[in-house]
């Protein structure tokens, strides 16, 4: 199954707040769920959530035009995947290591990708991604497709790499559309963000790329949808790259074996700790976006979608080692 | 008209352009610069808009060729030196070599490097790296040794659906001449039969295939005919041709440029071992590089690695079991 066109991209104001609020809704309930499996031994591998981070991913998500643009989600961008396209099924079918999603067993979790349709499937080298969305969005500017933007998902960790270096210069010497969605949730792993650069702010850095930059409170979905709809429309627009930083907290551990004691009790109760989901419902029911009985209706259909997916999945035939043809080339 | 190796090389970039649209060459200083070696000499000019200066960024280059050839181009990468593909390491062995295998995507692009000794060059602009990246499942390793092979070799490799590492000589570069470019060629992945012997069988690649050749001769003239085998393609190897030259000489050699431990040549040996050892009349010898970084000076580098007169001393010492 292909990644869905069944809704338009670039809805405006409160559509696209709903649209957005929908997918992060059913990204919750389907980190939940794989959540619940992982501790109950069904699930090979590890499990990376984005609890706390579904707003900023699925407003980048919701701007961008799928299967026309590039998005390149990293391991906590559930919300912005299925915004961006990706089946439930996907990653239903990727943790439970059936044969028949986009990786077939041979990768799973969260390396899942469709490359074919504009999403690539992330490895585990941390910033080794975002040059590859220069490749894909410089082989668009070859084919002659100026619209076409591309965007990499990365953690304030990642940005230490010198891939991520690499890659963000090679994009503004190139003038690529490349938006550059830095989640800081101010941990890597276990590591606080003064451990990991010395700088006031991350989105400092887009003053010595060259590049134009844009902090946002992650907890809010109306800032990010503002905020990455202006990203997206100015890298559209022949800007050159926008390096995004959203402000969040991981209210998660790092993977679902990680419980996270090291996070002070004290960040948690700061704006940062604020769930972006609760947050939306809020502003759903404050602004009459929606009604508590639309609300809760949103949830259970959520809910059904999932049980339905990992249902599915469940059933899938799994990889059998006598069916693989164990080839890494296609040529030999 | 003469050619060199490294013309060959600029005629197959050449052909390459021309021939299909979506090829194109990303490198550190190769547009109007034409390259460190001139490889990509006025090819800027003729096809403007796909000769692209890198910046000095060897991760992110690969990463970029990657992300263009999942999306149907076929990127040719130029390293300055093989030595800094170490910087892109990461992206060639992780991301390019993977990426067939998890997706089903393909992944088509050459990485050109310029290769191996010269004198002076020291430790950091001499090295082979072909024995590296043929350990690693989902890329192709070349190791082309004549102006022919260069030549339709590279045009091969851009054509090929999966990712190339195409290992060029720059000994090879200026010194290696012929009159005209190949009409047709082996395959690749068909080693070829440089000399014919039946002493004893030198399996070599690149730039030792020509030391072999000497030492060869050499030993002609001692009354020994040595089958000299040019493996071409490292990988995917043809152990066939291999075997059966042992067959028939029943004494291997392997000579390899790169560093001793593993390799090339302890592959070439052990599949012989493991399909041929009956065929053997004496335990197969390997001869490589020294277990050192690769020196600057040129009478420590002439030492450092393998010679006509090195080969054809362990070819004596074969011969005298
Ligand atoms: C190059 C590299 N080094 C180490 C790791 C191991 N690792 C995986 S996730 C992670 C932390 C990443 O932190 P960050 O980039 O802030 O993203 P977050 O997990 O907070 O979303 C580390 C160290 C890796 N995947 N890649």
């Amino acid at each position: 199954m292909a990644m869905s066109d069944v809704l338009p991209s670039a809805l405006a104001g409160a559509d696209q707040y709903v649209s957005a609020y929908r997918w992060m809704l059913l990204a919750r309930r389907m980190e939940e769920k794989i959540s619940s499996l992982y501790h109950a031994g069904k699930i090979v591998g590890g499990v990376y959530l984005g609890r706390g981070q579904e707003a900023f991913s699925a407003a980048l998500g919701v701007s961008l035009r799928r299967r026309k643009d590039v998005f390149s989600p990293l391991i906590r961008d559930m919300a912005g995947r299925l915004a961006f396209g990706e089946p439930l099924l996907d990653p239903a079918r990727t943790y439970l290591g059936s044969v028949l999603g986009p990786m077939r067993g041979r990768d799973g979790n969260i390396h899942r990708g469709r490359p074919a349709e504009g999403m690539p499937a992330m490895i585990s080298h941390l910033g080794s991604m975002v040059s590859v969305v220069c490749g894909m969005l410089v082989a668009r500017r070859f084919r002659g497709d100026v619209e076409a933007v591309g965007a990499a998902c990365i953690g304030d960790g990642a940005t230490s790499t010198g891939s991520f270096h690499e890659a963000v210069n090679l994009a503004a010497v190139e003038k690529l559309p490349l938006v550059i969605a830095v989640a800081n949730n101010q941990f890597a792993y276990s590591t606080p963000t003064d451990r990991q650069f010395a700088c006031a702010d991350l989105v400092d850095r887009a003053i010595g790329y060259g590049i134009d930059g844009h902090r946002v409170d992650g907890t809010d979905l109306a800032e990010c949808l503002e905020v990455f709809g202006r990203a997206v429309a100015r890298a559209r627009a022949g800007q050159g790259p926008q390096l995004v930083v959203g402000r969040l907290l991981r209210l998660t551990g790092h993977g679902a074996h990680d419980d996270a004691n090291y996070v002070p009790e004290a960040l948690k109760q700061t704006e940062l700790g604020r769930d972006c989901l609760e947050r939306a419902r809020q502003h759903l029911l404050d602004h009459g976006l929606a009604t508590v009985a639309e609300l809760e209706q949103w949830d259970r259909e959520a809910v059904h979608e999932v049980q339905l997916a990992v249902a599915t999945a469940q059933k899938d035939p799994v990889p059998e080692a006598a069916g693989e043809d164990w080839r890494a080339l296609s040529s030999f | 008209m003469a050619l060199t190796y490294l013309e060959a090389i600029r005629e197959a970039l050449t052909r390459a352009l021309r021939d299909d649209p979506t090829v194109f060459i990303y490198g550190q200083d190769v547009a109007t610069f034409g390259g460190a070696f001139k490889a990509t000499k006025n090819l800027s000019r003729d096809f403007p808009g796909r000769v692209l200066d890198a910046p000095i960024s060897e991760d992110a280059m690969l990463g970029m060729a990657i992300g263009a050839a999942i999306e149907g181009m076929r990127p040719i990468v130029e390293m300055q030196f093989a030595d800094f593909s170490s910087i892109a390491f990461n992206q060639i062995v992780n991301q390019a070599a993977t990426h067939f295998w998890r997706t089903g995507v393909t992944c088509p692009l050459v990485v050109r490097l310029p290769s191996g000794g010269t004198p002076g060059s020291g430790p950091f602009h001499s090295q082979m790296m072909e024995s590296i990246y043929a350990h690693y499942p989902g890329l192709v390793v070349l190791t082309p040794a004549t102006v022919g092979d260069a030549y339709s070799m590279l045009l091969e490799a851009v054509a090929l659906d999966d990712p190339v590492i195409f290992c060029e000589h720059k000994f090879l570069y200026y010194h290696l001449k012929d009159e005209a470019l190949p009409e047709e060629s082996l395959p690749i992945g068909k080693a070829r039969i440089a000399r014919m012997g039946r002493h004893a069988t030198v399996v070599t690649y690149s730039a030792m295939v020509h030391e072999s050749l000497r030492a060869a001769a050499d030993l002609a003239a001692e009354g020994y005919e040595i089958e000299v085998i040019d493996l071409r393609s490292v990988k995917p190897i043809d152990s066939d041709t291999v075997l059966a030259s042992v067959a028939r000489t029943g004494r291997l050699l392997c000579v390899g440029e790169s560093f001793p431990w593993g390799g090339v040549c302890a592959e070439v040996i052990a599949r012989v071992v493991a399909d041929g050892f009956n065929l053997l009349d004496a335990p197969p010898q390997r001869l490589n590089a020294k277990d050192t970084p690769i020196p600057y000076h040129p009478n420590l580098w002439a030492a450092h690695r393998p010679t006509a007169a090195t080969i054809a001393e362990s070819l004596r010492r074969l011969l005298r079991f």
